[in-house]
């Protein structure tokens, strides 16, 4: 049973702009039958450039037909490069919350927008420039031959909705959802993808901060988040523990010790030498850790 | 929730009222531990002997033959590692393609601790190659393992050849009968099966109890090891409540049985009939051989969850294939080793009946169901109705 938002369900229950457009200005299709999804969109253009028309058919699960649903209202209005910046996180925020096994309905809809665009600049002759600025998919080395996905798309969909597991990237692009022997590949290409971001310095994930109080709550999950990831659980893991990020207020982080660490009796010692510690030296010298009630 | 029309029965079924009046006073007043001396403990071992009974009534055993479990699952691996470890040259276990995860899964484990696994593989109406597994079982096999009834196709597999066959290469046959157990007669007596497991909420005693039946004769190694109980065949204080509402669903079972070939049947007939009547449909399994209570249904170019959740506003509960119930993203094992195309595999649906059904509720997902189905069809890019 899937934890489907009131929106979601509304979405799928009483879908918007269903149907084809005649004479569209541009039009996509995305996903096939063998996958278990897809999803045709219909563009019309007033004179202005604007989308005036979107409609849509979409064979696929309630978090399919919602996400395609959400996509031809998100789009409505918008011009094409407005239109082109639009990102699977939109729909989502516009439906709420997706279950992450659903990730993937939200990336489909994007997918499908961005062909949809591509179209609409073919018929025209002009280059899809936004799509220029990752040498797109059709130029990506095939990782998951079961649904056809390219490391291309892995590394933007990652880089998009901040990805660090393989798993994760199941849930959002089906690849190595299947038989699974690309698994250690994706996570490979993770691994370089993090890697490279690190070294950049200037990812929200990276670098220490001296203005963290200012920073949004999303950034701040993701930096403490990405220390966590990388410099706290793995030495817990050790010693069979675990840790996660409950919440942050203010300058306060507020996490749970699991495994072994949760009924440790030197628990106390190890927010302060590790959690705090390690906190304060990749993040911010403000921060203060504090266990969950 | 308003009224709810259940046709998912070969997932879990309601717990009879019967069976509920029967198991009551060991959660209340009985709560006695059956190995204890104590006259208040020690009779309810009698109470869980009267079950053994009752269970050996519907198969066909003798009573000393079963072994009482905490389901299904447990049941399939206590039979195979105990097949294995009595005969450690042999290495290899042959199973079908379309076995239950309990089945599947531990042969997947089993191959990554060196033994050979082979599936016998099935045509598209999911019957098995006879002729491959005569080729697969052999000399180096130690067990076969294949179930009686499939859960999702609900078909029927020839467990007596089986059992013969594996017994003439000198393997032991175990058969995963969930699915079976209650809804078609089974005589053990007169089958070459030397193992069998049963799980009691497909057959409306509650969750967490099952059991397993080894033949007279069958050496047996425990799974789980500990205490003396089930004759030192299972340790673990028993589920005294479990086991006796297992002991009366069998015995409601038995006296049951006629009308799952009859009116369980004529249900599921009638509404099999009238979807098929719908166009772009086509029905998965055997015709022929399979469970009375089940039918499975594909329609064609929309997705089952889609199926699922609308027909879940109207209470009709029913399963489904398709990739996306489970968060999985392959439709069954079982569709794709018969073939069925993707175009149907994804729009699968189980319906599975029990005796509790009513002819209304077939009538009312007669009429529920089409225009559901219409409206999938008109959102999909691939209906060109």
């Amino acid at each position: 049973m899937w934890d489907y938002t009131k929106k979601v369900m509304d979405h799928f229950l009483n879908p918007r702009n269903v149907g084809e457009i005649e004479n569209a200005d541009a039009v996509a299709e995305v996903g096939n039958i063998t996958c278990g999804d897809a999803l045709k969109l219909f563009l019309k253009l007033d004179k202005d450039g604007r989308i005036c028309d979107a409609k849509f058919k979409t064979f696929g699960c309630a978090s399919a037909i919602a996400s395609s649903s959400a996509l031809t209202e998100l789009v409505k209005g918008m011009t094409l490069d407005e239109a082109a910046k639009v990102t699977n996180k939109d729909i989502v925020k516009l439906l709420g919350q997706l279950p992450e096994e659903k990730m993937h309905c939200s990336v489909m809809g994007m997918e499908a927008l961005q062909a949809a665009i591509a179209d609409y600049k073919a018929r025209h002759g002009e280059a899809y420039e936004k799509a220029e600025e990752d040498p797109e998919d059709h130029e990506g080395r095939i990782v998951c031959k079961c649904f056809g996905v390219t490391d291309t798309k892995i590394r933007r969909v990652a880089r998009e909705n901040n990805l660090h597991t393989a798993e994760q990237v199941t849930q959002y692009t089906k690849a190595g959802g299947a038989c699974g022997t690309c698994l250690d590949q994706i996570q490979e290409i993770l691994d370089g993808l993090w890697k490279e971001h690190r070294t950049d310095g200037d990812a929200p994930a990276a670098g220490k901060t001296d203005d963290f109080n200012s920073l949004s709550v999303v950034q701040k999950v993701i930096k403490v988040q990405s220390v966590i990831d990388r410099e706290i659980r793995p030495q817990l893991e050790h010693d069979g523990g675990d840790i996660e990020l409950v919440d942050i207020q203010g300058t306060q982080a507020i996490v749970r010790l699991k495994g072994h660490c949760a009924s440790c009796m030197a628990a106390k010692v190890t927010l302060k030498n590790l959690v705090e510690a390690k906190l304060r030296e990749f993040v911010s010298d403000s921060i203060t850790v504090v266990e969950a009630k | 929730m308003e009224k709810i029309i259940y046709l998912d029965n070969n997932a879990t079924t309601a717990v009879a009222p019967e069976v509920f009046e029967a198991m009551r006073p060991f959660l209340t007043d009985l709560y006695g531990n059956p190995s204890s001396i104590h006259t208040f403990g020690g009779q309810v071992a009698a109470h869980v002997e009267t079950a053994r009974d009752q269970l050996a009534a519907l198969l066909g055993a003798q009573s000393s033959e079963l072994i009482f479990t905490s389901c299904g699952t447990e049941s399939d691996n206590a039979a195979i590692y105990s097949a294995l470890s009595l005969c450690p040259k042999r290495r290899k276990v042959v199973m079908s393609c379309m076995e239950h995860p309990a089945v599947l899964a531990l042969g997947k484990e089993l191959e990554r601790r060196g033994y050979a696994v082979s599936h016998i593989p099935v045509d598209s109406k999911g019957r098995l190659d006879m002729e491959c597994a005569r080729e697969m079982i052999d000399a180096e096999t130690a067990v076969v393992s294949v179930m009686w009834a499939n859960n999702e196709i609900g078909n029927l597999y020839p467990v007596q050849e089986l059992g013969e066959l594996a017994h003439s290469r000198g393997a032991l046959f175990h058969t995963d009968a969930v699915q079976a157990v209650g809804k078609v007669r089974i005589n053990l007596a007169d089958l070459p099966i030397d193992m069998l497991s049963l799980s009691g909420h497909k057959l409306h005693a509650p969750k967490g109890v099952g059991a397993l039946y080894v033949k007279r004769g069958v050496r047996f190694r425990p799974f789980i090891v500990g205490g003396h109980q089930e004759r030192g065949r299972r340790a673990g204080t028993e589920n005294v409540a479990g086991i006796v509402a297992l002991g009366k669903a069998a015995e409601l079972a038995n006296a049951n049985i006629g009308t799952e070939q009859t009116r369980v049947k004529a249900m599921r007939d009638k509404l099999e009939q009238g979807l098929l009547r719908l166009p772009a449909t086509r029905l998965n399994g055997d015709p022929e051989h399979r469970l009375p209570n089940t039918s499975n249904i594909s329609f064609e170019y929309i997705e089952g969850e889609s199926i699922l959740m609308l027909l879940d506003m109207h209470g009709i509960c029913a399963s489904s294939g398709s990739a996306c119930t489970t968060g999985s993203l392959e439709p069954s094992h079982v569709l794709r080793a018969m073939g069925v195309p993707y175009t149907a595999a994804h729009g699968a649906i189980r319906f599975s009946f029990s005796r509790y059904n009513t002819e209304e509720e077939v009538d009312f997902v007669l009429e529920q169901l089409p225009p559901v189905i219409a409206r999938l069809r008109e959102i999909s890019p691939y209906w060109k109705g």
